[in-house]
C-alpha cells in the first residue's frame, strides 16, 4: 500500500509537489494520501497532460462567455476579469463537515443574540463581558438602530464565515462577514462547471448537493417579510453594473426569480418603499441588499451616496420593509470585536465554542501593542474595518519600510488595527501549468438564518494562486475551486 | 416590470438592429462599388451617410475604405457598428437577470469577438485601410450574430412584457431606418418611376433592395423586373415583408397593445391613438398617391411620428412623475 502511494507521489504531475509544515489537503505525509483523496489523484494522474489543459481551457472559455466576471477597482473603470478557477476539487469529509456545521450554527445564533442585545438592553455590556468602548467605537456601529425591533430578531440573515485550517488540520474562524458577503455565485457556478468537466469523478464521490442554495435563500428572505404581507415582494438591491459583484447580484436574482433593483428604481412615500415599474409603482416588502449601510439611504447615512434610496431607513424603522441583512450588523464582524466572540458564545448560549478563533492581539491593550510592535516581522496586522485583503501587513513577507509605516499607523490609531500570528493555513493541490502544486486555501461557507439556520454543505474554497502567497482575495490574485463535502 | 429594465431592453434591441442595418448597408455598397456604376463614388457614400441619418462628425473624405473603417470599428463614433454592439451589450448587462442565459451568451460572444484585442482582427482592419480585401467577412458575421440573437430571443425568452419591449425597440428602429433609406435614394431613383431599369442602373436598384434584405422577397412578388414605384411600394407598404415600414409599424403597434394589456388602456390612450393613426395611414395609402405628392415629406412625416411614439413610450412607462403614479 505504502509503495503504491510513493509511486503515485513520484508521478509526473507531482514532481513539484513539496510539503511543508502547513496542513496538506491531499497528503497526510510524504507519499501518504488522505484515504479520501486516492480516487481523485488516480483520476487526475490517468489523464494525459493535454487533456487537463484542454478541459481547463474549456472551463475558462465557459466562464468568459457566460460573463462570469468581476471588476477590479483601481485600474480602468469597468475592467472585467474572469475569476481564476482551479480544476482540482477540494474534498471535505462528512465528519469534518459535521463539526463545521455545528460550529457555524452556534456562532451565527450567538452573534444574532449579541446584536439584539447591544442595540436594545445591552446586558453583555453591563456585565462587562464586552467593553462598551469596543462596541461604540466600531466603524459599523449604527446608533440609529438602538431600540429598533427587527423581524424575528434576525439581524444577520446571510453570512459568509471565513475558515482556515491550522497545521493540525483543525478548522478555525479567521473572520466573520456579516454585512454583504459575496462569492456564493462562484460556489454555484464552480459546481456546475465541475459536473460538466469531470462527470465520472464527481459521480464516484458521494458529493452532497449545493444547488438548492438559491431556493433556501429565497425561503429565508420570505420568512422575514413584514407581518400581514403574505404575497411579499422580494427584491435584490444592487449598487449597479459597475460593482465588482454585479454578476453575482444578477445571477442570484435570476435564480430566485426576483427583481434586481438599483437605488434609482426605488422610491419611498409615506414610509413605504415602492419600485418603479412600467405599470406604475409597486410596493416592496423585503430587500436583500447588496449595498453597504453607508450608501443605502442618503438621508440617514452618507449624503453623497447616489446608490441609495432616500427615506429607506424611515420605512425600515416603521416596519414597512425588511432589510437583509439589517443595518449595523458590521459591528459584530469588526476585527477587534472578533476577539470577543468566544466569550459572546459562552455568555448567550452557555456552551463552549465549537470552532476556535485565531489568536488575536488587541492593540488598544498596551502590553499587547508593545509585543506586536516588537514583532511586526512575524505577525499579520489588519485594519479592523477593511475587507477584501486591503489595509493589511503580512509581516514575514513585508519590507522594513512597510513595517515602519504600519508601526506609525498603529501608534496613531491603535483601535483601528489588530494583529494575529502569521498562520500557515492549509494547502491544497492546484493545477499550475501541467503539474500539481500546493497552494494555500481557505473556506467560506454560507450560512442562512430565517426560520432556522441552514448551511449548504461546502462553500467557496478560495485559493492564493501565487506560490507562497497567503492572500486569497480575488482582488489580490486569488482564485477559487469547487468544494466537495462527502455524504459519508 | 421595472421601468429601468424596459428602458434597457428597448435600447439593447434598437442598438442591435442598428448594428445589423449598418453592416448590411456597408456590405452592399462595398460590393456595388466594384462595378462601374451610374453614380460617382462621392455620391454613393454621401447617400450611405444620409441613409444612416448623417452620423455626427463623420464625413466623406474620398476613401471608401477609410469611411467603412470609421463606420465599422471606431468606437469614438457612437454610430459605428462596434459602438452599437458595445452599447447593446452594456444595456443587456444591466438586465442580465431578465434575459435568458442563451441570449446573453450569444450577445456576449459577439461583443468579445468585436472588442477583445486578441480576437479583434487587426488584419481585417488593416485590410480595410489598404483596400486589399473585402471586409464583408466581418460585416457578415455581425449580421449573422444579430440574426442568431433574434432567433435565440424568440425561442428562449418568455414572450411577456420584456420580450414585447424588445420588439418595440427593434421595429421602431427598423421603420425609422427604412424610411431614411428610401429618402436617401429618392433623388437618384425617382426620375422615371414606372420604367423598368437596365444595365448598371439595375445594380443600384438591387442594392437598395438588398440594403433591406428585400431583393429575393421582391422578386417573388414582382419578378426580377425592377421599377421604382414597385420598389417604393414594396419597402414602404408591403404587408408581409418584415423590413417594410408598414410591417414594422404593424408589429410595433401589436407589441404596444400587448404591453398595454387590458388594464392600461385608458392610461395609454395617447399612445394608442398615435400608433393607430400611423398604422392606418400606412395601411390605407396607395403608392401612386404618395409619389404624386411630396414623397420625401411623406417619409419625413413617418419619421416624426416614430419619434413622437418613442417620446410617449418614455413618458408612459419609463420616465413618469411619481406623484401622478401615486394618484393613479
Amino acid at each position: 500500500m505504502h509503495t503504491a502511494h510513493s509511486r503515485q507521489f513520484e508521478n509526473a504531475v507531482l514532481k513539484n509537489y513539496l510539503l511543508d509544515h502547513a496542513y496538506d489537503e491531499m497528503f497526510s505525509g510524504p507519499g501518504e494520501l488522505h484515504p479520501h483523496c486516492e480516487p481523485l489523484l488516480e483520476h487526475f494522474s490517468s489523464l494525459p497532460p493535454d487533456e487537463l489543459q484542454r478541459r481547463k481551457h474549456s472551463a475558462d472559455l465557459s466562464f468568459l462567455n457566460q460573463g462570469i466576471t468581476f471588476t477590479v477597482y483601481g485600474r480602468d473603470e469597468g475592467t472585467e476579469n474572469i475569476f481564476p478557477y482551479d480544476l482540482i476539487p477540494r474534498i471535505i469529509t462528512a465528519a469534518e463537515w459535521e463539526k463545521v456545521e455545528r460550529g457555524l450554527t452556534q456562532r451565527i445564533t450567538a452573534l444574532n443574540l449579541f446584536l439584539k442585545d447591544i442595540y436594545n438592553e445591552g446586558r453583555i455590556l453591563d456585565d462587562g463581558i464586552v467593553p462598551r468602548e469596543v462596541v461604540y467605537s466600531c466603524k459599523h456601529y449604527r446608533r440609529q438602530m438602538a431600540g429598533l425591533q427587527v423581524p424575528r430578531n434576525v439581524y444577520i440573515a446571510i453570512c459568509g464565515t471565513d475558515l482556515i485550517r491550522l497545521e493540525n488540520g483543525e478548522f478555525v474562524v479567521l473572520e466573520d462577514n456579516l454585512r454583504v458577503p459575496s462569492g456564493v455565485s462562484y460556489m454555484l457556478t464552480n459546481r456546475r462547471v465541475m459536473k460538466r468537466i469531470f462527470p465520472q469523478l464527481f459521480r464516484s464521490y458521494n458529493v452532497r448537493p449545493i444547488e438548492q442554495y438559491t431556493q433556501l435563500l429565497l425561503g429565508t428572505l420570505r420568512s422575514l417579510a413584514p407581518e400581514g404581507r403574505p404575497e411579499s415582494n422580494i427584491v435584490l438591491l444592487s449598487p449597479g453594473v459597475f460593482n465588482s459583484a454585479y454578476f453575482e447580484h444578477a445571477y442570484l436574482a435570476r435564480q430566485m426569480g426576483i427583481e434586481l433593483v438599483e437605488g434609482r428604481d426605488l422610491v419611498t412615500h409615506d414610509n413605504v418603499v415602492y419600485m418603479r415599474t412600467t405599470n406604475g409603482l409597486r410596493r416592496v416588502d423585503v430587500i436583500y441588499r447588496r449595498v453597504d449601510d453607508d450608501f443605502i439611504d442618503p438621508m440617514a447615512f452618507r449624503g453623497d451616496s447616489i446608490l441609495g434610496v432616500a427615506g429607506l431607513f424611515n420605512a425600515y424603522r416603521a416596519g414597512n420593509v425588511t432589510l437583509a441583512n439589517a443595518f449595523g450588523t458590521g459591528v459584530a464582524d469588526d476585527k477587534a470585536l472578533y476577539a470577543y466572540v468566544p466569550e459572546i458564545i459562552k455568555y448567550y448560549l452557555s456552551e463552549e465554542p465549537v470552532l476556535q478563533n485565531v489568536e488575536t492581539f488587541l492593540l488598544t491593550r498596551p502590553k499587547e501593542r508593545q509585543y506586536v510592535l516588537a514583532n511586526l516581522d512575524k505577525l499579520v496586522v489588519k485594519a479592523v474595518g477593511e475587507s477584501g485583503g486591503y489595509g493589511m501587513l503580512i509581516g514575514p513577507q513585508s519590507t522594513k519600510a512597510e513595517q515602519e509605516e504600519f508601526a506609525l499607523k498603529i501608534e496613531a490609531d491603535p483601535r483601528n488595527y489588530i494583529a494575529q500570528p502569521t498562520i500557515s493555513f492549509s494547502r491544497a493541490p492546484c493545477l499550475i501549468g501541467d503539474e500539481l502544486e500546493p497552494r494555500h486555501v481557505d473556506l467560506r461557507p454560507y450560512v442562512l438564518y430565517g426560520d432556522k439556520v441552514t448551511i449548504v454543505p461546502g462553500g467557496l474554497t478560495r485559493v492564493a494562486l501565487k506560490r507562497g502567497s497567503l492572500v486569497v482575495n480575488s482582488s489580490q490574485g486569488g482564485g477559487s475551486k469547487d468544494t466537495w463535502v462527502l455524504s459519508q | 416590470m421595472l421601468s429601468r429594465v424596459a428602458d434597457s431592453l428597448y435600447w439593447m434591441s434598437r442598438y442591435l438592429e442598428r448594428a445589423e442595418h449598418t453592416s448590411r448597408l456597408l456590405d452592399v455598397n462595398l460590393n456595388l462599388m466594384l462595378d462601374e456604376g451610374p453614380i460617382s463614388a462621392e455620391r454613393r457614400w454621401l447617400r450611405v451617410l444620409q441613409a444612416l441619418g448623417k452620423p455626427k462628425d463623420i464625413g466623406w473624405a474620398g476613401d471608401p475604405y477609410a469611411l467603412t473603417r470609421t463606420l465599422t470599428f471606431e468606437t469614438e463614433h457612437k454610430a459605428s457598428i462596434v459602438s452599437c454592439i458595445i452599447s447593446a451589450r452594456e444595456n443587456s448587462r444591466h438586465v442580465r437577470e431578465q434575459i435568458s442565459t442563451e441570449q446573453w451568451h450569444r450577445l456576449n460572444s459577439l461583443y468579445l469577438q468585436v472588442t477583445r484585442p486578441e480576437m479583434q482582427s487587426d488584419r481585417q482592419a488593416q485590410a480595410l485601410l489598404a483596400g486589399t480585401t473585402q471586409p464583408s467577412e466581418f460585416l457578415q458575421s455581425v449580421m449573422e450574430a444579430v440574426h442568431q440573437f433574434q432567433g435565440v430571443t424568440d425561442s428562449t425568452m418568455n414572450h411577456g412584457e420584456g420580450w414585447q419591449f424588445i420588439q418595440v425597440g427593434r421595429y421602431i428602429e427598423r421603420a425609422y431606418a427604412t424610411t431614411l433609406l428610401l429618402e436617401a435614394y429618392h433623388e437618384d431613383l425617382w426620375a422615371h418611376p414606372e420604367q423598368i431599369v437596365e444595365g448598371n442602373e439595375y445594380l443600384e436598384w438591387m442594392g437598395l433592395l438588398r440594403s433591406a434584405t428585400a431583393f429575393e422577397a421582391y422578386c417573388k412578388v414582382y419578378t426580377a423586373d425592377l421599377t421604382p414605384d414597385r420598389i417604393f411600394e414594396f419597402l414602404l407598404l408591403n404587408e408581409a415583408f418584415p423590413h417594410s415600414v408598414r410591417f414594422s409599424i404593424d408589429s410595433l403597434q401589436c407589441a404596444l397593445e400587448k404591453i398595454q394589456g387590458d388594464g392600461g388602456r385608458s392610461r395609454a390612450e395617447t399612445l394608442r391613438r398615435l400608433g393607430g393613426r400611423l398604422q392606418a395611414s400606412l395601411g390605407y395609402s396607395s403608392v401612386d398617391e404618395i409619389l404624386n405628392q411630396d414623397a420625401v415629406a411623406y417619409l419625413k412625416n413617418i419619421q416624426a411620428q416614430c419619434q413622437e411614439i418613442h417620446e410617449v413610450i418614455y413618458a408612459l412607462y419609463v420616465d413618469y412623475a411619481i406623484q401622478t403614479a401615486l394618484a393613479g
